[in-house]
């Protein structure tokens, strides 16, 4: 008996476009990424909001927290936008414009760090209970379960209360509301990916354990949290805002943060009500750029329009 | 050929000589052509050309792999494909009438009472959190005027003729308490609650095991039998066709390549593809070790009819003419072929002669 | 056509009964899946009886094949011979190992020598991983000396693939060159045993015989022996030296490849053997379709007796529905679970009429 020929022909799949690489799914994803332009608008906010972020200094024309113009508001107004001043004055007689412009990098770096320390808690505790059997599974999602009966808010109070008031503190916080989410999430794709045709085949093909977990469930189940990471940067912005607005955040005041801004508008609201709408604009746009790319991205890595 | 007066007729054996079909056709479809696209982008042509005709109690099949069009050139004939995206052109006539003209409204009435269709997937064709009583009522309370009593009669009694054991009970019972024999059969009873004319079924074995695939096969063929009506069965199952229809269409990548009555079909033929898929499926009846002869490549690699035969880049027949032209659908007495070099005699690897 | 089917009959029944090099051996394997319930404490309120007790015997270099229909139990018995379920009792022999009892680092580097083709070829094979690395990584796990490139042309090659699909992903391939991929995979890590489960059905009708000759193929140059699964009779006999039948759980008839066709004994065998169409007008015209009654029982509540009672129309009051039939030996190389296969033969237990239509 004969070797069948190859089979393939001159409109082969195989032979298309780029014929020395195929195209992985990630690759597949960063295409349609590209392509979509919701993604680009949400990928440009980003953008921007971290470069003004690493940029502050430089871009503001006047140093943080200065109080240059507290002479200036009084106890029911403060100056408005002006020559020098392109948003006005704040509360305390400082530049609006670079206030707003410091704010941001408070808002980043906690949200962030926050995010990605909630994710890298979460995902281990993921990777335990999806990964190594029924019995670890069974523990950590109790775990998870007591975080998770927590009220997020009441859970952060509760840790800036007994860390301290600082930024460290704020981080855990925030972090600790986001561990069960990626816990669970990974958790369950994981499961999932688990129960599929190929792990079976890894099974068969007699690779270890802790090959098939690492090399063949976690990365066809990372896409999911990839998305949700993204979604909780804008949920940690807001989250960053709130907790100052509580009066549980940074406690150093000569450090800008809009949610504290927010504070500071709301007895002059009615005449100065440009102290309250910049900095919400600023939380409301950045916590979107995320909620945007976050959607992207969604879209972009989802199984089914790969076919 | 093998004499039809020689041993004994199976149970099964398809009544052509009592059925008696009239000579005048119930559907043709004249040119269908289906185009798929969204704005701005070119679009594809799912069904093209497709020309045929069904006579009332006539078995037409319509053969095909995934991607050959058959189950888009149904969906065009119940007027089920989405109306944004999808260009239909050609002629559809129904009893007179041109479906593809019809308002929406009168497609509504046409369906389920002149046409019905049976899909592959009994599950996901009914609704799951009503029960089998109610989904066969509704459809026959949907078209004619009857009461809630009666149309539960009339239910019990289309459920008794797709041979549902203990049709009283069923009645009262959801999807997801049968098997999936007993839903198709659910279905069956559902298409002919309003005795139609014209019954299409859409791989209705294809999800089934192969003795419950025997019983509806039987069951389908009874019940239109009884009703004379003409019955459309898409498959890509040339054993299910072979005990079944009275002509075949075969189609590759929207267009019908060779038709005819099913036993110069089967014994005879003459396109390279038909012919390469009688030999390339194994036959329970064929001795072991006979070795089989695939098709080359993948239904994927083809060539736009445009350019050529789609076909040629699987053609073991082809010829330089096959990338020049495109083939037309020629009618040579009571079979049509759409190939420049078609398969001779000798070199047909057809069934039993 | 008669002439020649004689002929391979008697080849078939001249060829020795080879018991003496059996690759594997299976004896009374069960597999049942528990059915637990409660909100709290889960309880074990009965079982799936998945495979319930089967004896299996594939000789070295031969095809045996598995067919039944869905819900039969012949996907588990192949991954419980695998060890990829946990099979409740029996043992399983490759190559004289005790293959239940193996654990951790044994079982592992066992599987290198029997290896599975699945039925779908996207879903078996990790969507993120390139061709080479599905075909290197086992050859790494199980420390197999092996030049990367080298290696994955040469087993592409034997598929018929071109080198050129080392570096592209499963989900640009078409069905049939998936398939091969699975293949490759396989064979890449030269086992005895393959057990292919359901090889070729999910892929178009003009793709199967292609991978069904490259199995074929294979077998020939590297000395395979084959566990075929599959629901397809056709496909089953043609790629099978040995069949064996099942139906819920047990094996009903097991025979070669030919006396199964030709003379089919358990009343099961007769029915499936007359529903598989054959494409050909001329014979489905005149053949005699025996139309099995009802649905597959659940194998959660199996009946009692013979588990085809419930659906044969030769069954015969009282034993078969009280006594389970043994898989006797009523001819040589041809075993039967039926209490009455001869009587069948002869014709004094005959078929109950049929009714109009299948209920």
């Amino acid at each position: 008996m004969t070797m069948a020929p190859p089979l393939m022909s001159p409109s082969d799949p195989m032979l298309g476009v780029d014929p020395e690489h195929g195209t992985s799914l990630w690759r597949g994803a960063w295409r349609r990424l590209r392509r979509n332009p919701v993604a680009i608008l949400g990928a440009l906010l980003v953008l921007a909001f971290v470069l003004i972020a690493v940029f502050a200094s430089a871009l503001a024309p006047y140093a943080a927290n200065s109080r240059e113009w507290a002479s200036e508001v009084t106890l029911t107004s403060v100056p408005g936008p002006r020559e020098g001043n392109l948003l006005g004055i704040d509360r305390y007689g400082s530049d609006l414009y670079s206030q707003l412009l410091y704010g941001a990098r408070q808002s980043l770096i906690i949200g962030v760090v926050s995010t990605l320390l909630g994710l890298v808690v979460g995902a281990m505790l993921g990777i335990l209970a999806g990964g190594l059997g029924a019995k670890v599974d069974m523990v950590v999602m109790r775990i998870v379960d007591i975080l998770l009966s927590i009220p997020s808010l009441l859970l952060a109070v509760s840790i800036v209360a007994v860390l301290g008031q600082n930024r460290y503190a704020v981080m855990i916080a925030i972090a600790s509301a986001q561990v069960p989410v990626f816990a669970r999430l990974l958790r369950g794709t994981m499961l999932s990916q688990a129960r599929s045709d190929y792990v079976l085949a890894a099974t068969s093909l007699g690779l270890r354990r802790r090959t098939i977990v690492m090399g063949h469930v976690l990365p066809n189940s990372l896409g999911p949290t990839i998305v949700q990471a993204t979604l909780n940067l804008s949920t940690a912005v807001i989250e960053v805002a709130a907790l100052s607005f509580l009066g549980l955040g940074e406690s150093d005041p000569a450090v800008a943060e809009w949610g504290r801004m927010l504070v500071a508008a709301q007895d002059r609201f009615a005449s100065s009500p440009q102290l309250a709408l910049w900095p919400g604009l600023a939380i409301a746009v950045s916590a979107l750029g995320f909620t945007l790319l976050g959607e992207a991205l969604r879209e972009a890595l989802d199984p089914k329009g790969r076919r | 050929m093998t004499d039809d007066t020689i041993g004994g007729r199976g149970v099964n054996a398809p009544d052509v000589v009592r059925r008696d079909l009239s000579t005048e056709a119930l559907l043709t479809v004249r040119d269908l052509r289906v185009e798929f696209g969204k704005k701005g982008q070119r679009p594809t042509t799912a069904v093209d050309e497709v020309t045929f005709e069904i006579r009332r109690g006539e078995h037409l099949g319509i053969v095909g792999e995934s991607g050959s069009g058959k189950s888009v050139t149904s969906l065009a004939i119940m007027g089920l494909l989405p109306a944004t995206g999808v260009r239909v052109s050609g002629q559809i006539m129904f009893d007179g009438e041109d479906l593809l003209a019809a308002s929406e409204k009168r497609m509504r009435d046409v369906r389920g009472r002149d046409i019905a269709m049976i899909f592959q997937d009994p599950m996901t064709s009914l609704n799951p959190v009503v029960t089998i009583g109610t989904q066969i009522s509704e459809v026959i309370r949907g078209h004619r005027d009857m009461g809630k009593a009666e149309a539960n009669e009339r239910a019990v009694e289309l459920l008794r003729k797709v041979a549902m054991p203990d049709p009283g009970r069923r009645m009262k019972e959801y999807p997801h308490q049968l098997s999936g024999g007993m839903r198709q059969r659910v279905l069956i009873a559902i298409a002919l609650a309003n005795e139609p004319q014209l019954l299409i079924a859409d791989e209705p074995t294809t999800a089934l095991d192969v003795t419950i695939q025997a019983q509806i096969l039987e069951i389908l063929k009874q019940v239109v039998a009884d009703t004379g009506t003409a019955l459309i069965m898409i498959t890509h199952d040339l054993g299910v066709v072979a005990g079944l229809c009275d002509s075949v269409h075969v189609m590759y990548q929207g267009r019908v390549v060779e038709s005819a009555q099913r036993r110069p079909l089967f014994a005879e033929p003459r396109h390279p593809y038909t012919g390469g898929l009688l030999a390339s499926v194994p036959r329970l009846d064929s001795p072991r070790g006979q070795p089989l002869k695939p098709i080359p490549g993948s239904p994927t690699d083809v060539l736009p009819w445009t350019q050529g035969c789609a076909f040629t880049p699987r053609c073991a027949n082809r010829i330089d003419t096959c990338t020049e032209k495109t083939p037309a659908l020629k009618i040579e007495g009571q079979r049509a072929l759409r190939c420049f070099n078609p398969l001779t005699l000798s070199s047909a690897g057809g069934a039993t002669p | 056509m008669t002439e020649r089917r004689r002929e391979t009959a008697e080849e078939a029944s001249s060829k020795p009964d080879s018991t003496n090099d059996q690759l594997l051996v299976v004896r009374g394997l069960k597999v049942h899946f528990p059915i637990k319930h409660g909100i709290l404490f889960d309880r074990t309120v009965g079982a799936v009886q998945a495979v319930d007790g089967v004896d299996l015997d594939v000789p070295r270099g031969r095809t045996f094949g598995l067919v039944g229909e869905s819900g039969c139990g012949k996907s588990t018995l192949g991954r419980a011979i695998l060890r990829l379920v946990e099979p409740t009792a029996g043992n399983v022999r490759f190559d004289g190992v005790d293959v239940a009892s193996l654990q951790g680092e044994k079982l592992r580097s066992m599987r290198r020598r029997m290896q599975m083709v699945f039925q779908d070829p996207l879903a078996s094979l990790n969507p993120r991983q390139s061709v080479e690395t599905i075909i290197s990584e086992p050859l790494r796990a199980h420390g197999i000396e092996y030049s990367k490139k080298n290696r994955v042309r040469e087993v592409l090659d034997l598929v018929g693939l071109p080198a050129s699909a080392a570096t592209r992903f499963p989900h640009e391939f078409s069905g049939g060159q998936r398939q091969r991929i699975g293949i490759a995979r396989a064979v890449a890590l030269e086992p005895e045993l393959i057990i292919a489960d359901e090889p070729v059905s999910a892929l178009d009708v003009s793709i199967q015989a292609q991978i069904i000759n490259l199995l074929e193929e294979l077998q020939e140059r590297l000395g395979l022996t084959y566990l075929v699964i599959a629901h397809d009779l056709a496909v089953v006999r043609h790629i099978s030296e040995e069949i064996a039948v099942m139906y819920l759980g047990g094996i009903v008839e097991q025979t070669d490849s030919e006396q199964l066709y030709l003379t089919p004994r358990h009343p099961y065998t007769i029915a499936l053997m007359s529903a598989v169409p054959v494409p050909d007008p001329a014979i489905e015209d005149h053949r005699q379709r025996i139309l099995l009654s009802g649905d597959l029982p659940s194998p959660a509540n199996p009946p009692s007796g013979c588990r085809f009672h419930t659906r044969c129309p030769y069954r015969q009051e009282t034993r078969c529905d009280t006594e389970r039939p043994e898989l006797r030996l009523i001819s040589p190389g041809h075993r039967v679970a039926c209490h009455y296969a001869e009587e069948i033969v002869a014709g004094t237990v005959t078929p109950k009429v049929d009714a109009a239509l299948p209920v």
